[in-house]
């Protein structure tokens, strides 16, 4: 079979990535020249469902937010770990697994403190 | 060479058609079977000439409203940001279905042409890398719209889809293990083997758990009921309150678009792809293509009867999968937000870690 430059899979996904992307700012597109535009103070401003807003809307959050970013940054990093480990596990054997498991325990330890730290409880 | 240029934007084309019909047509039997259920009529309203199609009209009248509604832009809020959200939100849905095989590879003039865009030795870390980036819309949208209820959505909105999408990459590992591959195309392939000589090695079959994990992880993911809270159009509005016209329109069909690749991506793992069970080519079983069943009948079939009816029952598989996302849709409340945490982090990532190890035991006590 001869080979062609659209064997690539990189040629093929920049033709992918340009066709969603036509799409996607055709649709933009769309909206923009073919809607109406008129604009006035009132509507310039949030709609906070009638009240005026007084402050800016980017205010100090809860700080659970922020914890529960952080506890997925370790586990995201976890399941980057697990993927080729799962792929090759028919060829690591026992020991492979063993390992796997006392990665995985050390992981699960830790999500352990995290819940008796009371980080997914909102209340 | 320009032959392959061809094949590869028919390729494209049809998937992006595909997408959208499905998307569009989801728009409808959202009301139309949520009526059904409340015992209600639902949109019968539009007509061509008389003419409604079941209401499949009012679809079509929607889309245009939209079109040819304003599209405003908050002069208080961050005017790039907000401008972009909206692409994130559905560019990503669209770029996934590349690594899904719709149909068996097709045997042209000598010529291999499997159906599937891009053909990845690491096509599911893909699908997870694509699915990671529908985040960034929400956040964005939320924080670019200056608007308190508009940050709320995101907020919300952010922390439920990272958390379930641990979820969905821990419960994808089981199959993963069993079949050794991370290629959808090969998992497919593995899928059409039988256990004990009767019964189709189907994801869900091997896999039942990860299945039971997976399906409320993705629909978390598409932020629809019962996980809706980002939106929750009763209490705070969500992130997308700032948003008009089609680029709103964006946020709502990248969620269709969403379920149908969800459907799809269920049925390549879970489901056996474009399998049908007991159907084998020619070239998988000794020449002689057509049903072989376990109970030694042999109903012969030409190849491209195979090749049809493959694509077909992949079509059908994702079709099922979408209803039944419509279904949990429109049966269950929405969850309270502490329970929505409680759910993933502190139910489904024990049950996620324990299915990987009690399948590795499996596997090893199995191939001992």
């Amino acid at each position: 079979m001869d080979s062609s430059v659209f064997d690539n899979n990189l040629i093929r996904f920049l033709f992918l990535f340009g066709a969603a992307g036509g799409l996607v700012a055709f649709f933009v597109a769309l909206s923009a020249w073919l809607g109406p535009k008129s604009m006035n103070e009132t509507k310039a401003e949030p709609f906070e469902t009638g009240m005026i807003p007084k402050t800016d809307a980017r205010r100090p959050f809860p700080i659970k937010y922020y914890l529960v970013a952080i506890v997925f940054i370790v586990f995201d990093v976890e399941v980057a770990f697990l993927y080729p480990w799962a792929v090759e596990f028919r060829n690591l054997g026992a020991a492979g697994f063993i390992s796997m498991m006392i990665f995985l325990v050390i992981l699960l330890v830790g999500l352990f403190y995290a819940v008796r730290k009371r980080v997914f409880e909102w209340k | 060479m320009w032959i392959d240029l061809v094949i590869l934007l028919a390729k494209i084309a049809v998937v992006f058609a595909g997408i959208m019909t499905g998307a569009f047509v989801l728009t409808w039997a959202e009301r139309k079977q949520s009526a059904l259920m409340a015992d209600r009529i639902g949109a019968n309203r539009c007509a061509i000439l008389g003419i409604k199609l079941w209401g499949l009209i009012n679809s079509l009248a929607d889309a245009l409203k939209l079109i040819f509604k304003e599209d405003f832009l908050p002069p208080k809020g961050l005017r790039v940001l907000h401008a972009i959200a909206p692409i994130f939100a559905m560019f990503p849905v669209f770029v996934t279905f590349a690594v899904l095989p719709f149909g068996p590879p097709l045997q042209i003039a000598g010529k291999e042409i499997p159906l599937q865009i891009l053909t990845l030795d690491i096509g599911l870390l893909y699908i997870l890398a694509f699915g990671g980036m529908a985040v960034y819309g929400v956040m964005l949208a939320g924080w670019a719209s200056n608007n308190k209820y508009s940050l709320l959505g995101g907020m919300r909105g952010s922390a439920q889809m990272i958390s379930y999408e641990i979820i969905i990459g821990l419960s994808l590992i089981g199959p993963v293990m069993v079949f050794g591959t991370l290629d959808p195309g090969r998992m497919v392939v593995a899928q059409n083997d039988l256990l004990w000589g009767w019964l189709p090695k189907w994801g869900i079959i091997v896999q039942p758990l990860a299945f039971l994990l997976f399906l409320p992880a993705a629909m978390a993911e598409t932020k629809r009921a019962p996980f809706d809270l980002p939106e929750g159009e009763s209490e705070i509005i969500g992130f997308s309150l700032e948003y008009s016209g089609m680029r709103w329109g964006m946020f709502f069909l990248g969620e269709f678009a969403e379920i149908v690749v969800l459907g799809a991506v269920m049925a390549t793992v879970f489901f056996g792809g474009y399998q049908v069970p007991y159907l084998f080519s020619g070239a998988e079983a000794a020449s002689l293509p057509g049903f072989h069943f376990p109970w030694g009948g042999y109903l012969p079939l030409g190849e491209w009867w195979i090749v049809a009816l493959r694509v077909l029952s992949f079509g059908f598989k994702v079709l099922c999968l979408m209803w039944l996302q419509m279904q949990i849709r429109w049966t269950f409340p929405r969850f309270r937000y502490d329970q929505l945490m409680r759910v993933s982090w502190r139910e489904m990532m024990p049950l996620a870690l324990a299915n990987i190890a009690v399948t590795g035991i499996v596997i090893m006590l199995v191939s001992r």
